[in-house]
C-alpha cells in the first residue's frame, strides 16, 4: 500500500514540476509550487526524515510562497493590487 | 542593325570611340569595406524581440551543455546503496554507536548538526543573517530614499489596516497565530528529543508572525517587534551561538576536564549545549523570516 501511495505522490510531484514550468500565469505557478512543496513534505515523511518534512512544510509551502507573492507584487505582476 | 549588341561589340565600339559607356561607375569594381560581424547587434538588449531566435538557440544550447555536464557527473558517481561507497565509512558507524552517549540528544539529527557539526550550522545561521542584512540594505526605507508618494501609500495602508473589516482573516489569525507560534516554540524546545529543531521551529514561528502581521497590519506588529528588537535578537542570537560553541577552542576538541553535564537522554534539560543552540538558531530564523516579509511589504520592520 505504501509503495502505491508513494508512486502516486511522485507522479503528482512530476506533474506539479512540469506545471510550474509550463504555466504562463505566474500567480498560478506559485500556487502550483505550494502544492509541490506540500507533496514533497509528505514524501519526506515516507522517506523517514520528519525533520525535513517539517521544514519543507513550513518554509517551502508557507514562507517561500508568501515571499514569491510579495515579489510578484513588487514587480507589478499581480493584478488587483495597487501596484498591479 | 541588331538591337542587342554583344559585350564584345560594345567593347569594340568603345575602343573605336563610337560609343560612350553610360553609368561608367557601375562597371568599376569597387571593394566594399568588409563588414565585420557585429555580434553585439544580435544579442543587444534594445532589440530583444527581433533577436528572440538567437536567445532561444543560445539558451537551449547552454541548458543542454549544463545538463550534459550534470549527467556525466551522475554517471561518474558510485552506485547507489553499494556497501563499498566512500560514504559508508567509520564516521557513520561511530555516530550511530556512540552518538547518544556523546551528545546526549535522542533526536540524533540535532546531535549531529549542533554538536559534531556545530560550526557548519553556525555558518548557515550567518548566511541567513547576511541575507536579511542584504535585504535591509536594499529595501529598507529611510528619510533619504523615501518619496512623498510612497509615504502617502504607506499612510493609506495604515488606514486600511486599522479601519478595514477583514473578519475571516482577522478572526482566523487571532485563533491560529498563537497556536502556530506555540507549536513553533515547542518544536524549538524539543529539538533534541523529537523531530524538528532550530531551523524548522524558527520558520514555523516566523510563519505565525507573518500571519499575524498580514491580518492586523504592521503598525500593530510594531508594538512588540520593532527594528531595534529585530537587530538585537539577530545579533544576540549569533553572538550567543558563537560564545556557546567557541568554548571548544579553549578546552580542546574533546573537552577533557571541562565537560558540560549531558543529563539523562530524554529529559528536556539534557544534551549539553544543544538546547541553547537550538533556541539561538530558532530566534535568528524566526526574525529572518518575519524580516523578509516586513521589508518586502513596507520596507520597514
Amino acid at each position: 500500500m505504501s509503495t502505491e501511495i508513494q508512486i502516486i505522490l511522485l507522479a503528482f510531484l512530476v506533474a506539479c514540476a512540469l506545471g510550474v514550468s509550463l504555466t504562463k500565469n505566474l500567480f498560478i505557478a506559485v500556487i502550483i509550487f505550494m502544492g509541490y512543496s506540500s507533496i514533497m513534505a509528505v514524501i519526506w515523511l515516507f522517506l523517514e526524515s520528519p525533520d525535513l518534512a517539517i521544514t519543507e512544510a513550513a518554509v517551502g509551502a508557507g514562507v517561500d510562497s508568501v515571499l514569491f507573492f510579495l515579489t510578484l507584487k513588487k514587480v507589478h505582476i499581480l493584478k488587483g493590487t495597487r501596484e498591479g | 542593325m541588331k538591337d542587342k549588341k554583344s559585350f564584345w561589340e560594345h567593347l569594340k565600339a568603345w575602343v573605336d570611340g563610337e560609343e560612350v559607356i553610360l553609368n561608367a561607375d557601375k562597371y568599376i569594381a569597387t571593394r566594399t569595406p568588409k563588414e565585420s560581424l557585429n555580434w553585439h547587434k544580435f544579442f543587444s538588449v534594445q532589440n530583444v524581440k527581433e533577436n528572440k531566435r538567437n536567445y532561444a538557440v543560445l539558451s537551449v544550447g547552454i541548458t543542454a551543455l549544463f545538463i550534459g555536464i550534470m549527467l556525466s557527473v551522475v554517471d561518474a558517481l558510485p552506485e547507489f546503496g553499494s556497501p563499498y561507497n566512500p560514504s559508508n565509512n567509520e564516521v557513520m558507524v561511530r555516530y550511530l554507536e556512540k552518538g547518544i552517549e556523546e551528545t546526549g540528544a535522542v533526536n540524533f539529527v540535532a546531535g549531529m548538526i549542533l554538536d559534531y557539526r556545530a560550526f557548519d550550522t553556525f555558518g548557515e545561521a550567518n548566511v541567513l543573517f547576511l541575507a536579511v542584512m542584504c535585504v535591509v540594505l536594499l529595501l529598507k526605507k529611510d528619510k533619504k530614499n523615501y518619496s512623498a508618494k510612497e509615504e502617502q501609500e504607506n499612510q493609506e495602508d495604515d488606514f486600511f489596516d486599522t479601519n478595514e473589516k477583514r473578519p475571516i482573516l482577522q478572526i482566523g489569525a487571532k485563533m491560529l497565530a498563537p497556536m502556530v507560534i506555540l507549536y513553533g516554540i515547542y518544536v524549538v524546545l524539543n529539538g533534541h528529543l523529537s523531530p524538528g529543531g532550530g531551523f524548522s521551529g524558527g520558520s514555523i514561528i516566523g510563519a505565525g508572525l507573518i500571519l499575524y502581521a498580514s491580518a492586523y497590519g504592521q503598525k500593530k506588529m510594531q508594538t512588540f517587534f520593532t527594528f531595534k528588537t529585530f537587530t538585537k535578537i539577530c545579533a544576540g542570537g549569533l553572538l550567543t551561538y558563537c560564545a556557546c560553541k567557541s568554548y571548544s577552542f579553549f578546552t580542546g576538541a574533546n573537552h577533557v576536564g571541562y565537560e558540560i553535564p549531558k543529563g539523562i537522554p530524554g529529559n528536556i534539560l539534557s544534551a549539553g549545549f544543544i538546547l541553547p543552540l537550538n533556541i539561538c538558531v530558532g530566534l535568528i530564523v524566526a526574525c529572518t523570516m518575519y524580516g523578509f516579509y516586513a521589508l518586502f511589504t513596507k520596507g520597514d520592520i
